[in-house]
């Protein structure tokens, strides 16, 4: 027996039920796209973060203010400033790990230019803050420790405060902004950086000088968090522990004390958040796998059905020479082909539903060569399983009771 | 044991369904020879034990006991798939609801022995089919579905079907129960002219007038065969057909 002829019967019986392999297709067609889509998610984000922490540098260690305990009563992390720019100038002399401190202080403000105006993050910094958080300068010049001793009203801007303010494609350098009422001079345009891994615009900025930021515009003498660089990402774990006991020493914190501040390096954020996206990822594509095996179920129901809807073609076919084995083949070719099929335009409406979430959800999804061969394999897989049984169903019949089955 | 112009010889064949605590003889030690050329008519009333025994000898059904050689072979011996190609290769079979496959053309219904026939190659498969259903008289109608088909123009397309394999004996089954008498006859003119060509035609019936036009009839009654006779005034469908009433022509041509 030929197996091309038994290809050519599979195709003449499928080609009579278009209807019905169409939605058997449909449920493989779902199956897969989901799969690939949803990894393409998963994949994509996991990506995107991983991105978003080598561009914010790798060895950014983040110093913020801790709980305190108050008479007895603890508050939550961040709830109390406890941080100073003396911690920081300390950390910057006496940690031997760390190349570059910068206390940060931060406050959001509405920017006017001319005729415009915008509502954006002021943060103020030293000049070391713009290498430690691998920041570029596009055009103009950075500030310089002179600026910073003389709390000079001068800032750089980021691309969205720029576009914003003077327009596309206009250079700001030189012209002045008045934040809060006073007049800053920009000096300089930092280079685009996109979104961050949540969404945030890195563009939207105005950084000035720390002394400017917190004595023209803040009172008080804590700091919103100190940014600072190991000299390795090696260095890392001996730049927290050394900064931990720096800083206790600082805040004159006794042995049953626990630390008023938090140290994380930048490794440590995309750790979480890499696990939660590797969760995520996980749980779509097993939520796309239940669909797919649900296509499959689909697949045998209808071939079980259709072995007993053809139990009298089946009959017929035997009378004049098919062999168990010939039937049990056009069944099978037949399954297999639906989800062969099926898994193919599955995986071109997947790549479809990924592009469209990339492009109108604005969600970073990248379509791995891994994933889409999983998807047609276990597709394919899928076809040849649920296939079996309603074929084997079909092979064992009888010729004579096929024949007179009604 | 088998002489060389025996086509078909059964000895002592029986065939018993076990319906619960009680046993059903469908066939009682049925001993028969047809020769090469045959055209016999097996005849009996319901329940006698005719179609079980035409399906036996065409390989469908199994006997319990006995002895059965088609063409000098013991098909008793034979396994499934020996079966199923001994079937493809020699036996052509007709029913009487047709049995041919719907929502496919008459060409693709009749190709389908040779399809489970590996040797033969798409073009000669076409050419024979078309050939077989030209022998019919359905030249004009390949690409035909069977519900564009009148009934006797559906028994035909299932004899060319039978006919495309060559093979060495025909087996109908009640091939004119569902047909008026015009179509009826027109089934047994190319009998006559296929049994002409010498192939062996082994057809139940028990329409008395249409077992005239075979050569032989077999009365079977409760699972035995009861008489055997060499048909005394054969009819001949050439010389029929024009004699039937003229109206039967005009609702069969539509």
């Amino acid at each position: 027996m030929k197996l091309l002829n038994l290809i050519k019967i599979a195709s003449r019986s499928l080609r009579k039920n278009k209807m019905r392999v169409f939605l058997t297709m449909l449920g493989i067609i779902i199956g897969v796209a989901s799969v690939i889509s949803m990894l393409a998610i998963g994949e994509g984000s996991r990506q995107n973060i991983e991105a978003s922490v080598s561009s914010l540098g790798t060895n950014t260690v983040m110093i913020y203010p801790g709980s305190v305990n108050q008479g007895g009563v603890r508050m939550g992390a961040g709830s109390y400033s406890t941080l100073t720019q003396k911690d920081a100038d300390v950390l910057a002399t006496r940690c031997e790990y760390l190349t570059e401190v910068s206390p940060v202080v931060m406050r959001s403000s509405q920017v006017i230019a001319g005729s415009q105006n915008w509502h954006t993050m002021v943060v103020g910094g030293y000049n070391s803050y713009i290498s430690i958080r691998s920041l570029k300068i596009e055009s103009g010049n950075l500030f310089s420790s002179g600026d910073q001793r003389n709390a000079a009203k001068v800032c750089v801007i980021g691309q969205t405060v720029s576009t914003n303010l003077f327009g596309e494609g206009t250079d700001p350098v030189g012209q002045f902004i008045r934040i809060n009422s006073i007049p800053f001079r920009v000096i300089g345009l930092l280079e685009k950086k996109g979104q961050n891994t949540f969404g945030q615009d890195q563009d939207d900025i105005i950084i000035a000088p720390f002394s400017t930021v917190q004595k023209r515009m803040l009172s008080g003498m804590y700091v919103n968090n100190i940014l600072a660089s190991s000299r390795s990402e090696g260095d890392m774990e001996n730049a927290k522990e050394q900064v931990t006991e720096i800083l206790r020493l600082q805040h004159k914190l006794g042995q049953e004390d626990e630390d008023d501040f938090t140290v994380r390096s930048q490794a440590d954020i995309a750790n979480v958040f890499g696990s939660i996206s590797k969760v995520l990822t996980i749980l779509l594509a097993s939520i796309a796998s239940i669909s797919l095996l649900v296509g499959g179920i689909g697949i045998m129901n209808i071939m079980l059905v259709s072995v007993t809807e053809r139990t009298r073609e089946i009959g017929i076919r035997m009378a004049v020479g098919a062999k168990s084995r010939d039937v049990l083949f056009q069944f099978m070719i037949e399954s297999v082909f639906i989800s062969f099929i099926g898994g193919l335009i599955g995986i071109l409406f997947g790549i479809l539903v990924s592009q469209l979430v990339a492009r109108f959800g604005g969600w970073p999804v990248v379509i791995t060569a891994s994933s889409v061969l999983l998807s047609f394999a276990f597709s394919a897989i899928v076809g040849i399983f649920f296939g079996w049984y309603p074929a084997r169903k079909a092979a064992g019949l009888n010729p004579i009771d096929a024949l007179r089955y009604e | 044991m088998t002489t060389t112009n025996n086509l078909i010889s059964v000895k002592n064949l029986s065939k018993v369904y076990e319906m619960g605590d009680f046993e059903v003889h469908a066939l009682r030690d049925v001993t028969l020879e047809i020769q090469k050329g045959s055209f016999v008519a097996v005849m009996g009333p319901s329940g006698s034990g005719k179609s079980t025994f035409m399906n036996i000898l065409g390989c469908l059904d199994n006997p319990t006991s006995g002895e059965y050689y088609l063409d000098g072979i013991d098909v008793l011996k034979l396994d499934k798939n020996e079966l199923a190609t001994l079937r493809n290769n020699k036996i052509g079979f007709i029913f009487q609801s047709f049995n041919i496959l719907p929502r496919t053309s008459a060409l693709e219904n009749v190709e389908l022995p040779l399809l489970y026939n590996g040797k033969i190659n798409a073009k000669e498969r076409t050419e024979r089919a078309s050939e077989a259903l030209r022998s019919v008289g359905l030249a004009d109608r390949l690409h035909y579905l069977p519900s564009q088909l009148s009934g006797g123009q559906q028994q035909r397309v299932a004899i060319a079907r039978a006919l495309v394999n060559n093979p060495l004996i025909i087996m109908a089954d009640e091939p004119t129960g569902n047909l008026d008498t015009h179509a009826s006859y027109e089934i047994m003119d190319i009998f006559q002219q296929l049994n002409g060509k010498g192939i062996t035609i082994l057809m139940v019936t028990h329409e008395p007038d249409i077992a005239d036009f075979a050569l032989s009839n077999i009365l079977f009654r409760d699972g035995q065969i009861i008489s055997n006779e060499t048909v005394q005034n054969r009819k001949l469908a050439k010389e029929e057909l024009p004699k039937l009433p003229s109206i039967k022509m005009e609702v069969t041509a539509k």
